[in-house]
């Protein structure tokens, strides 16, 4: 049973690679392309939530400026398929991406350059993002910036890109964003149905790596640290510890997932715009690791996919009523499912309810002690 | 030299806005330690508010209809004020000693408020009603034993869940009368206030300048309110009260003060002065139900610089930023100095937009926590954790 509950999310990670495309290309259970695609979003989207939760869930820094990364990894990838692809679409006349054209700029922005090579443009998917992460948490944990203020300060730096990126036309296209639907990814075109399917496959191959990444960091001696910080940070600062190391190397690996889910995404809704800065973006990414469960890792997976699902499925029935439901979302989460989801199974929440009504066992302790019968027959007879 | 000095003084103006703002969320974060995400969005029904009371007053005419600001400025004071005291009480404090979950709630009540002012209408209003009925009918005849029962609080929330889906049903009926009750009352666009004859124009000239009387007046209304602020927290019962426990809650408990209602109070007039900063706001320009976003983090920024629980602070940081923003983002710099060497005057350039002068300022903000990490004027104090 319990070996069970430890593979059930690598069940349904093989029945998501596996049985899903094929139940979309045969249009099963009302399944569709298009359906397959919006959960390839959602699975990309399952990455940056990983990061938040590191950050967040485990070292209780609450980041609102995960969208940066995002944004630079979205847009990383971009430019590197503007860039490669030759066609009437992407192509302006002077060779160079169309939208160029619209600014009268003729030379290349000299950043633009490195993203000629496929292998650098890769790299600077989660490279870029982390060195940015490292710079900004640097200089804001060096001066012990924590709380609150820490949240501000990341929604402030926020801005600071977001109206970078919009108001630079002329080096990669302002608010328009670009554009990647239209480029062409090994020999397919990148909004084709089957370099879509190539993204869904790829996005789902990369999961189980992101996780154990973050599995691999959250256990053991860095993991307590972590959790060391979040809770009690003076303490730990008093036997000797320098917590400022700590917090800037899990903020970088937070950063580089992100910028992996932002490219993700990028390819997989087929453009990348400055919207992806914008502040609620950024701090819908914290209310999946909510609803999901922080200080676990299953719960912002669960989290992402669960709430964008529910996103899009409202929207498509009743549009306005979006905002209403995810408002309500946050205060439910915050007031009465502090654990998320995933917590509520795990931390005795489910059991408690049915105990209410009578259908399980009550239980005064931990349920871990008080349903166990040999540490039960050992107090009884100690 | 003249468009500076205009340019100073619409900075001013606009610092004022945000001082008016960021006041109420300096006392209430240096209070209970939260930040309300919420708070833009009072200024927001605060403009809105507004707008309501000039449409009231507008069939009055004449005098009547001149003096309508006046009442305004009240209003949405009271409004936001009873608004603010209901969040408080509803879920601020319930919240209490967790500060960054207060943050994602307040969000939530937020992208509620924005989407509630797009979509209000006679027949939601009625389905709110519907709900608020249900719910409290249910809670009041439900049998003694249901309420006692160990699964109560589940039930609570199924009744809570149940009337809201009958209000949601009621809001469909309802929508069916007919137009009367289906029209929104604002709409997701826009609106326009009017700003009554002795505001528009100008209030005389100071050495060959003109004398613009909508920020004057803003200016002059910001400027009577702080000081209202800081008699009421310095010399009146309840602001003595307040700096008690913004300096140590549980000793203040211990003395006796009530600081459930301290705290209700603080932010009661908190929201309250986002209001009247989303009053004065209307005369600006047309506000529209985003408007809280475009503001809301140029007031943290005025709290980080300023420091925490300190007005001096608050007005020094809101007032910088309102200039800074204003000079570099029209590009007047350019203008009036024009013979600057050619390197400066390209970075000008770069920064001569309302986005990138607020970049500019941001990029300041960061670097200047990097010598000062707890703002201008700290809160001194011996805690560990400062």
């Amino acid at each position: 049973m319990k070996l069970f509950k430890r593979l059930i999310p690598w069940i349904l990670l093989v029945f998501a690679f596996f049985i899903l495309p094929v139940m979309a290309d045969k249009d099963l259970f009302g399944f569709s392309q298009f359906r397959l695609n919006l959960f390839g979003r959602y699975f990309s989207l399952a990455f940056v939530a990983l990061g938040i939760d590191l950050i967040w869930g485990y070292t209780g820094l609450l980041s609102l400026g995960q969208g940066i990364f995002f944004s630079l990894g979205g847009y990383a990838i971009a430019m590197h398929l503007l860039l490669v692809t030759k066609n009437d679409f992407t192509t302006g006349a002077n060779g160079l991406p169309k939208f160029f054209e619209n600014y009268g700029v003729d030379q290349l922005p000299f950043f633009w350059e490195p993203f000629w090579s496929f292998l650098v443009s890769i790299a600077a998917i989660f490279i870029v993002p982390s060195i940015v992460a490292g710079l900004v948490g640097y200089l804001i944990f060096r001066n012990r910036i924590k709380g609150v203020y820490f949240s501000i300060i990341t929604q402030a730096s926020l801005m600071v890109f977001y109206h970078f990126f919009n108001g630079q036309q002329k080096l990669v296209n302002g608010t328009n964003g670009l554009k990647t639907s239209t480029t062409e990814i090994f020999g397919l075109q990148a909004g084709s149905d089957d370099a879509q399917l190539l993204f869904y496959r790829i996005t789902l191959i990369l999961l189980p790596f992101a996780f154990l990444l973050c599995k691999y960091l959250t256990s053991g001696r860095f993991g307590d640290s972590l959790i060391g910080i979040r809770d009690d940070e003076p303490r730990l600062r008093f036997s000797g510890f320098n917590p400022t190391p700590f917090k800037v190397i899990v903020f970088i690996v937070a950063g580089a997932l992100a910028g992996v889910s932002g490219a993700l995404y990028t390819v997989q809704s087929g453009i990348v715009s400055p919207q992806f800065m914008s502040i609620s973006m950024s701090i819908e990414m914290v209310i999946w690791v909510a609803v999901g469960g922080r200080g676990t890792l299953v719960g912002p997976i669960l989290g992402a996919v669960v709430v964008n699902y529910l996103r899009s499925l409202v929207s498509e029935a009743l549009p306005e009523a979006w905002l209403f439901v995810q408002g309500a979302l946050f205060v439910f989460v915050v007031v009465l499912m502090p654990d998320g989801i995933y917590g509520w199974f795990t931390k005795g929440g489910f059991r408690a309810m049915l105990a209410a009504f009578g259908l399980a066992k009550k239980t005064a302790t931990y349920p871990k002690l008080d349903l166990d019968e040999s540490a039960q027959s050992e107090s009884a007879s100690a | 030299m003249e468009l500076v000095f205009s340019q100073i003084l619409d900075g001013l103006s606009i610092g004022s806005v945000l001082l008016l703002a960021a006041t109420g969320l300096a006392i209430v974060f240096g209070l209970m330690g939260v930040i309300n995400l919420a708070h833009g969005e009072f200024m927001m029904l605060g403009a809105y508010v507004t707008f309501v009371v000039q449409n009231i007053f507008r069939p009055l005419g004449g005098t009547a209809f001149e003096l309508y600001y006046i009442v305004a400025l009240v209003a949405s004071f009271v409004v936001t004020a009873l608004v603010g005291v209901l969040l408080e009480r509803t879920l601020i404090r319930r919240l209490y000693g967790r500060p960054l979950e207060t943050l994602l709630a307040t969000w939530g009540v937020s992208l509620i408020l924005i989407q509630f002012v797009r979509s209000v209408s006679l027949a939601m209003v009625l389905g709110i009603g519907v709900t608020a009925l249900l719910g409290w009918l249910a809670q009041r005849f439900l049998p003694m034993s249901l309420k006692q029962a160990s699964f109560s609080s589940y039930l609570g929330g199924a009744v809570w869940a149940l009337a809201g889906v009958l209000g949601i049903f009621s809001i469909n009926i309802f929508v069916s009368f007919g137009r009367f009750f289906s029209n929104p009352w604002f709409g997701p666009r826009n609106i326009d206030v009017t700003a009554p004859k002795w505001l528009q124009g100008s209030w005389g000239s100071v050495a060959g300048i003109e004398l613009p009387g909508i920020r004057i007046f803003i200016i002059v209304l910001s400027a009577l309110l702080l000081a209202a602020v800081a008699w009421f927290l310095t010399k009146s019962v309840w602001g003595v009260r307040i700096r008690s426990v913004t300096q140590n809650r549980e000793m203040s408990n211990c003395l006796g003060i009530p600081t459930d209602s301290v705290d209700s109070i603080t932010f009661g007039i908190g929201s309250g002065l986002a209001g009247v900063a989303g009053c004065a706001i209307t005369l600006l320009g047309s506000v529209g139900p985003n408007l809280g976003a475009s503001y809301i983090v140029s007031c943290f920024m005025v709290i980080v610089l300023g420091g925490v629980g300190n007005l001096v602070g608050t007005v020094i940081a809101s007032m910088m930023l309102g200039i800074i923003q204003s000079i570099i983002g029209s590009g007047s710099l350019l203008i009036a100095f024009p013979d600057m060497p050619s390197g400066l005057q390209a970075v000008t350039e770069f920064f001569a937009t309302t986005s990138m002068s607020l970049v500019l300022v941001f990029i300041f903000i960061i670097a200047f926590l990097q010598f000062k990490p707890t703002g201008m004027f700290p809160q001194k104090g011996r805690s560990v954790d400062a």
